[in-house]
């Protein structure tokens, strides 16, 4: 009898959900952004989606550190229980989510929206346009070549605020007797913070032709070449100006040293200036930022983050899906979402003239295709990213491994990357 | 023959272990198969059936990161299982000695092994962190020039792990071995005094022999704990720095989840099985010849 009742009350349910009109829909979003700024930023789209006037709601999964959010997704993907969507950065991190056919298309919707005309520059669409086909959504370009530096701390060692990281490395030694820490970096995540400055400084060395040769024709040859040694080198006198708290320090932690005017300078993607609009500052007396790793040839990088939106055979949670990709690139929630986390729109029709002088800077740059760098993990896959992670991480940790060993490991990564 | 069957396969016992049999089929056999069976192939995210031979052991076997891990579980095995099972016998001594309190003290001797690492080695590393731990505490009492950072050194970072690694496996090898110190007839104590031999002496050349039960549970125990290492690492350095403290099963869990390679993270998992596999039919061999030798003595 007690059964009998139980199963009533099941089929009823089941009646409920399945019957009736297209209803609104949770969508569960897995994300990495949860600091300060980020967080500020991420709640602009839970706001929108939450008043779409149908009824959705966003329901929020924010997982610190990206490689560790990534991995959950994948784990969910693979055990078939995937998110509504997810973050990630564009390039190759999701590319076998494309071919295996994991992903809803959203091609409808961005012909609807005229995607392929609103997103500049190009570079930016091309992460998600693939084979005719829009399989994510773009929601922000931001740089990785920036650094990040304390004004009062410059003006306290009696130094000038630095031009290019070869200014900022001879201040460096003043910087350290005034007791303050030169240089501000990370260790967490396998080192990817480590990385970041170690890419910026190999475009810097090499110049953005030479760099997406070595990428794309996988040339050991370029990545085993004396530029790359200097490279190696200037990591390494990097280090001495580090305090020894970097080991497993995060991203903002290090941006808070700058903040709080314990630390000189950090080399971080434009992220970091959410932070310091979190903090109240504004970038005109408080800190600086340095375009490139040298002002005199300004790049901006074409990294930043996507959304992608997995399959879920329930019509009512793909159009739900659907509302939230259209939302998300809509005029006023890019303006909202972009101004509290430092990055670009991605599109260029919309107003930005409440920028500050850092994004000033980059929107200027951006206007130029000869200062747009692509993100280098549209030429690598996420195994390759990890790598050379691994490889630049051990080598900073490592004072024992020299230029010429970690040269050479770098050019068998690159010359047996896929 | 209709008895014997009977007696060898009791059904009720049948019946109570086929959960058991099952799992253990399903979970360890089948399970342990795809993975070798994986490691031969080129899966990336998804695994696949392309076979490419031994190709990704050879990249195994290349990956510095590997060989750390490899040279790693080495020494943190070593120095860990011997200085607990040294230290978890002192203590099972000192519990021994009719102490007062005794049940309080085996509380916080079992403690570190109750609770998460994942919450013992998030303490551990604000402990050892250089700006908010120990050497933080001593600077800011006066002494300028001290200096206690084992955690953000390459060299010495490994050190920490086995001391932390220690701290929380002596209780459990300690409860393990104090049992077995109990189970030790009073007589043979009382025959040893009268024999005048001393304390140390009986310990080490009647009693410990007569554990040796006690000894095996709390060697393999901890035999296992080594090679599954994992959340200690995670929560106290991460690998890090660099790659300095990467053991095999982080290196495992990196490869499948965050590098999306499953064909060599898998290669990674079957070289992990080998020491294991090793050990098995070792012991297998040893107990086999055991048994024959009883059957030819009867």
């Amino acid at each position: 009898m007690r059964y009998r009742i139980l199963t009533a009350a099941l089929a009823a349910s089941a009646a409920l959900q399945f019957g009736g009109p297209a209803r609104a829909a949770d969508l569960e979003v897995i994300h990495w952004w949860t600091s300060k700024g980020e967080s500020a930023a991420v709640s602009q789209f839970a706001k929108a989606f939450d008043n779409d006037g149908h009824g959705d709601k966003w329901v929020d999964s924010a997982i610190a550190l990206g490689e560790t959010a990534r991995s959950t997704v994948m784990q969910r993907v693979l055990g078939g229980d995937p998110p509504g969507a997810a973050q990630f950065n564009p390039g190759r991190q999701y590319e076998e989510l494309i071919s295996g056919g994991k992903l809803l298309d959203l091609t409808d919707i961005a012909t609807a929206g005229k995607w392929d005309q609103v997103i500049r520059p190009k570079a930016i669409g091309s992460a998600c346009l693939v084979d005719g086909h829009w399989w994510c959504v773009p929601v922000n370009i931001h740089s990785n070549y920036w650094a990040w530096y304390s004004k009062p701390v410059f003006e306290k060692a009696g130094v000038p605020e630095p031009k290019s990281l070869a200014d900022f490395i001879a201040a460096a030694p003043k910087i350290k007797e005034a007791g303050f820490i030169p240089f501000a970096i990370g260790g967490d995540g396998n080192g990817w913070q480590i990385q970041l400055l170690f890419q910026d400084m190999v475009t810097e060395a090499l110049g953005v032709a030479k760099r997406d040769e070595m990428y794309t024709k996988k040339s050991a040859e370029i990545a085993g070449g004396p530029e790359m040694k200097g490279v190696f080198t200037q990591l390494r006198a990097l280090k001495q100006f580090t305090d020894n708290g970097y080991a497993n320090r995060n991203w903002n932690d290090t941006t808070n040293l700058v903040i709080t005017g314990k630390a000189g300078l950090q080399v971080m993607g434009d992220w970091a200036r959410g932070e310091f609009a979190a903090a109240g500052m504004t970038g005109v007396k408080d800190f600086g930022c340095m375009i490139g790793l040298n002002e005199a040839k300004p790049v901006v990088s074409t990294d930043g983050d996507i959304i992608v939106f997995f399959k879920q055979n329930n019509p009512d949670v793909e159009a739900a899906q659907k509302r939230l990709a259209a939302l998300l690139i809509s005029p006023e929630v890019q303006v909202a979402f972009n101004n509290a986390k430092g990055s670009m729109p991605v599109r260029g029709d919309v107003d930005m003239s409440t920028a500050d002088p850092c994004m000033q800077k980059s929107l200027k740059a951006v206007e130029d295709p000869a200062n747009i760098v692509t993100a280098t993990n549209r030429f690598i896959t996420e195994n390759t990213n990890q790598q050379l992670n691994e490889l630049v991480a051990q080598f900073f940790a490592d004072d024992s491994m020299t230029a010429d060993d970690a040269t050479a490991k770098f050019a068998t990564i690159i010359g047996n990357s896929d | 023959m209709q008895r014997s069957w009977r007696r060898r396969f009791h059904l009720p016992a049948v019946i109570g272990t086929i959960p058991m049999i099952l799992v253990a089929v399903g979970v360890f056999v089948i399970g342990i198969g795809f993975s070798v069976l994986w490691s031969f192939t080129s899966s990336k995210l998804f695994p696949t059936y392309d076979f490419v031979g031994l190709a990704q052991y050879r990249r195994l076997w290349a990956d510095s990161r590997w060989l750390v891990s490899v040279n790693n579980i080495w020494f943190f095995g070593l120095m860990s299982i011997s200085c607990n099972m040294v230290f978890g016998y002192l203590l099972a001594v000192f519990m021994d000695q009719r102490i007062r309190q005794e049940d309080l003290f085996r509380s916080i001797f079992l403690y570190p092994f109750a609770m998460s690492l994942i919450v013992t080695g998030l303490v551990w590393q604000w402990v050892l962190d250089p700006n908010l731990g120990l050497q933080a505490a001593m600077r800011n009492l006066g002494w300028s020039s001290f200096s206690f950072a084992p955690l953000v050194d390459a060299n010495t970072a490994i050190y920490a792990l086995v001391v932390a690694g220690i701290w929380q496996g002596s209780g459990v090898t300690m409860a393990i071995l104090l049992a077995g110190l109990r189970g030790v007839d009073e007589e043979i104590w009382k025959a040893a005094r009268v024999d005048g031999i001393p304390t140390w002496r009986t310990h080490l050349s009647i009693v410990a022999p007569m554990m040796k039960g006690a000894f095996a549970t709390a060697f393999v125990l901890q035999c296992v704990g080594v090679v599954r290492v994992y959340d200690l690492v995670i929560a106290m350095t991460g690998g890090g720095p660099g790659i300095a403290t990467s053991m095999p099963a982080v290196y495992v869990i990196q490869l499948i989840t965050v590098r999306q390679n499953v064909g060599q993270g898998m290669a990674a998992a079957t070289m992990m099985l080998l020491p294991v596999l090793v050990v098995l039919a070792f012991s297998g061999l040893v107990l086999w010849r055991r048994n024959r030798r009883q059957e030819a003595r009867v």
